[in-house]
């Protein structure tokens, strides 16, 4: 895929404290983060980030509580200014951008859903849908139309005369995400956009986003500290921890090869059946000897294994759009269902 | 070299037995000043600040004078407007007032039943006069606090000037503000009770508009800046309008102090029904000034439940959940 690159983050540093500028000369010199705050009393928000956000696809970021990646997002659009670096938006780095140039950006190319949806109170749902467009001047009678279809759109039709404080937190968050529809900007930034909401919610809003996305393209930034949620939208996955990137990678490449023990253990409790697919193990070429049926390149394993009434010498054809382009045998799909352990780490079990 | 008991000593004038220990006096200026007079004694401080205030006082007129010279303009043309309309007049949009503030039928009536009370005991003119006076102060403190508010809502080294001054004005006690108002004004003046009512009332105002706009929730005024609002924007689309009931409490608070103070104002010509409170001091009336703060206090009741039911209407129509 060389889809093209919207935008992207290079050797962001970002330290908090009285003098990050001779903080930054220590980290660069290798100093980490334990130490650093020990000596100097600052602390590492985020060290060397380096991510390419490519257009029409989710980027996940994931990361725990403490992990930076609520700064970094706040980075794309400045709500919080890097000790180093560069953030790079179609092309032209937005550090240099003065204030005009900057509210231009927030207004027309990135809009932003928030983890508390931070809706204005005393606003209306519609007005708050429209609160893009009416910075920017449009005024209401204008605006409605727009705001109407998209908060139709997510399925909030008949409520945009309420107040926030009327809808529930789902609802709320609804209209969280019209609100940055109704903008027509090009990069949504979603900082854990759906980690207030209760499970079942969450799930729903979930496939609300990928309904949406499929039709729309648009280029979004997903923060999340939950993994699964991260597997079910991410086009591509950062994990980020301690303020940097650990592996950035497909999120079926992350599962398959993970870098290092600290990845190992987070993906270990993964159901890897319903979220590896048959595109990311099976082998390329004609299937040699015979095959038990077909399935799909985007299938994912617990489909075959089903498919298979767990019998394991099958064999099967692996199609993409009805053209055979490889098999996958029971066996593969298997060994993919084992994490796969560092050495050290196979006598902790 | 002399100790300071043989300093004592020849200021009492050489009596045979000097102080003990137990009476032995603090070294003040006044008692140093009898062992040696070349230390000046601690009324030459207090006339030093008298002498320093009538030195900057002619500079200090020609510029506040006519700065200040509209809120007098302002304070007699109410008093006038409360008083010669007729009271057939006044008392229906008054009522009027209340009904567009607070939509509330039983504070409209209350506010008939309460003037006519005070009309009735033949307090209508002063009450009038008072509630002149409340109107055009609270006005001003309004006018002036909210802004001032606002700007030290935004900058914390201005707050951190403002907030000891509003301390100082708040815990001055009412009749020292008084002092040098007297010596800068001529005392028939209006714009004298006017400033000190102003500057002891304002406190409240100030204080509520900067924490209201302070308190507003961060993820709100993150969700603005990620919008691309101006600060313009942010401050008449999001702070003001949810800062507004705590900047209401502060009106209110304004209300009830301007209230006490023009009490206290009366000293120095403010008329009302301060000045009937301060008779019945005077000369011993007792009935006369009883009467006159039993009205005070129903002006008071008055006024806060008007404000504070306008504030309740502003809640719930912002109610936050």
């Amino acid at each position: 895929m060389t889809k093209n690159i919207k935008a992207s983050i290079r050797h962001l540093y970002k330290i908090f404290g009285a003098d990050p500028e001779a903080a930054l000369e220590r980290v660069k010199a290798g100093m980490g983060k334990p130490e650093l705050l020990e000596t100097s009393n600052h602390v590492l928000g985020l060290q060397d980030i380096n991510v390419d956000i490519r257009e029409g696809e989710i980027t996940v970021i994931m990361g725990l509580s403490g992990s930076g990646k609520s700064t970094l997002i706040r980075h794309l659009n400045r709500l919080i200014e890097p000790t180093a670096g560069e953030v790079l938006v179609n092309g032209e780095n937005i550090l240099d951008w003065k204030e005009p140039q900057l509210r231009q950006l927030r207004r027309e190319t990135m809009s932003m859903v928030f983890q508390k949806f931070a809706l204005l109170p005393h606003r209306t749902v519609l007005e708050n849908t429209g609160m893009a467009l009416a910075t920017r001047g449009i005024k209401k009678a204008d605006f409605e139309a727009e705001a109407n279809k998209w908060l139709e759109r997510v399925g909030l039709g008949g409520n945009g005369g309420q107040y926030p404080h009327q809808l529930s937190g789902g609802m709320q968050q609804r209209v969280g995400i019209a609100r940055a529809l109704t903008s027509n900007s090009e990069i949504m930034l979603m900082d854990e956009a759906f980690s207030a909401l209760d499970p079942l919610i969450r799930t729903d809003m979930q496939s609300l986003l990928l309904e949406l996305q499929d039709e729309l393209h648009k280029t979004i930034v997903f923060i999340t500290h939950d993994l699964d949620e991260a597997l079910k939208l991410a086009d591509h996955l950062v994990i980020l921890n301690d303020g940097s990137v650990i592996q950035q990678d497909e999120p079926q490449a992350i599962l398959l090869n993970p870098a290092d023990p600290y990845i190992e253990d987070f993906v270990a409790d993964i159901n890897r059946a319903r979220v590896l697919r048959v595109r990311s193990i099976m082998s390329e070429g004609a299937p040699e000897g015979e095959v038990a049926g077909e399935v799909d390149l985007n299938d994912n394993l617990e489909s075959v294994i089903a498919k298979a009434e767990g019998a394991l010498d099958r064999r099967y054809r692996v199609l993409r759009k009805g053209a055979p382009v490889g098999s996958v045998a029971m066996p593969a799909i298997m060994r993919a269902l084992v994490p796969r352990r560092s050495s050290g780490e196979t006598a902790k079990r | 070299m002399m100790s300071m008991a043989d300093l004592v000593a020849k200021a009492d004038g050489g009596s045979t037995h000097g102080p003990t220990l137990w009476n032995w006096p603090f070294p003040s200026l006044d008692v140093l000043n009898k062992a040696c007079p070349a230390i000046p004694p601690s009324r030459d401080f207090t006339h030093g600040i008298e002498s320093g205030f009538m030195a900057i006082r002619g500079g200090l007129r020609t510029v506040v004078d006519p700065l200040t010279q509209p809120l007098s303009w302002m304070l007699n043309d109410m008093l006038w407007l409360m008083t010669q309309t007729p009271w057939w007049i006044v008392i229906p949009v008054l009522m009027a007032i209340t009904w567009v503030v607070t939509r509330s039928w039983r504070l409209v009536a209350f506010v008939l039943i309460s003037i006519a009370l005070l009309a009735f005991i033949n307090h209508y003119t002063a009450a009038m006069e008072t509630l002149a006076i409340i109107f055009v102060c609270a006005f001003i403190c309004v006018l002036l606090g909210v802004p001032i508010g606002i700007a030290m809502s935004r900058s914390d080294r201005l707050q951190r000037i403002v907030i000891p001054i509003l301390d100082m004005l708040q815990t001055l006690p009412p009749f020292v503000y008084l002092i040098p108002l007297i010596f800068l004004f001529s005392v028939t003046e209006p714009k004298l009770y006017g400033i000190a009512i102003i500057l002891y009332a304002i406190v409240p105002v100030v204080r509520l508009t900067d924490l209201g706009i302070r308190l507003v929730d961060r993820d709100v005024i993150e969700a603005a800046d990620a919008f691309g609002m101006t600060k313009r924007q942010k401050l008449f689309g999001v702070q003001i309008p949810l800062a507004l009931p705590n900047i209401m409490a502060g009106v209110n608070q304004t209300i009830m102090m301007s209230l006490a103070m023009v009490v206290i104002a009366s000293l120095v010509s403010a008329p009302g029904l301060g000045v009937l409170v301060l008779r019945g001091i005077r000369s011993l009336e007792l009935g006369v000034g009883l009467v006159a703060g039993f009205g005070i206090v129903i002006l008071a009741i008055l006024l806060d439940r008007v404000t504070k039911a306008s504030l309740a209407r502003i809640d719930t129509s912002n109610s936050r959940g």
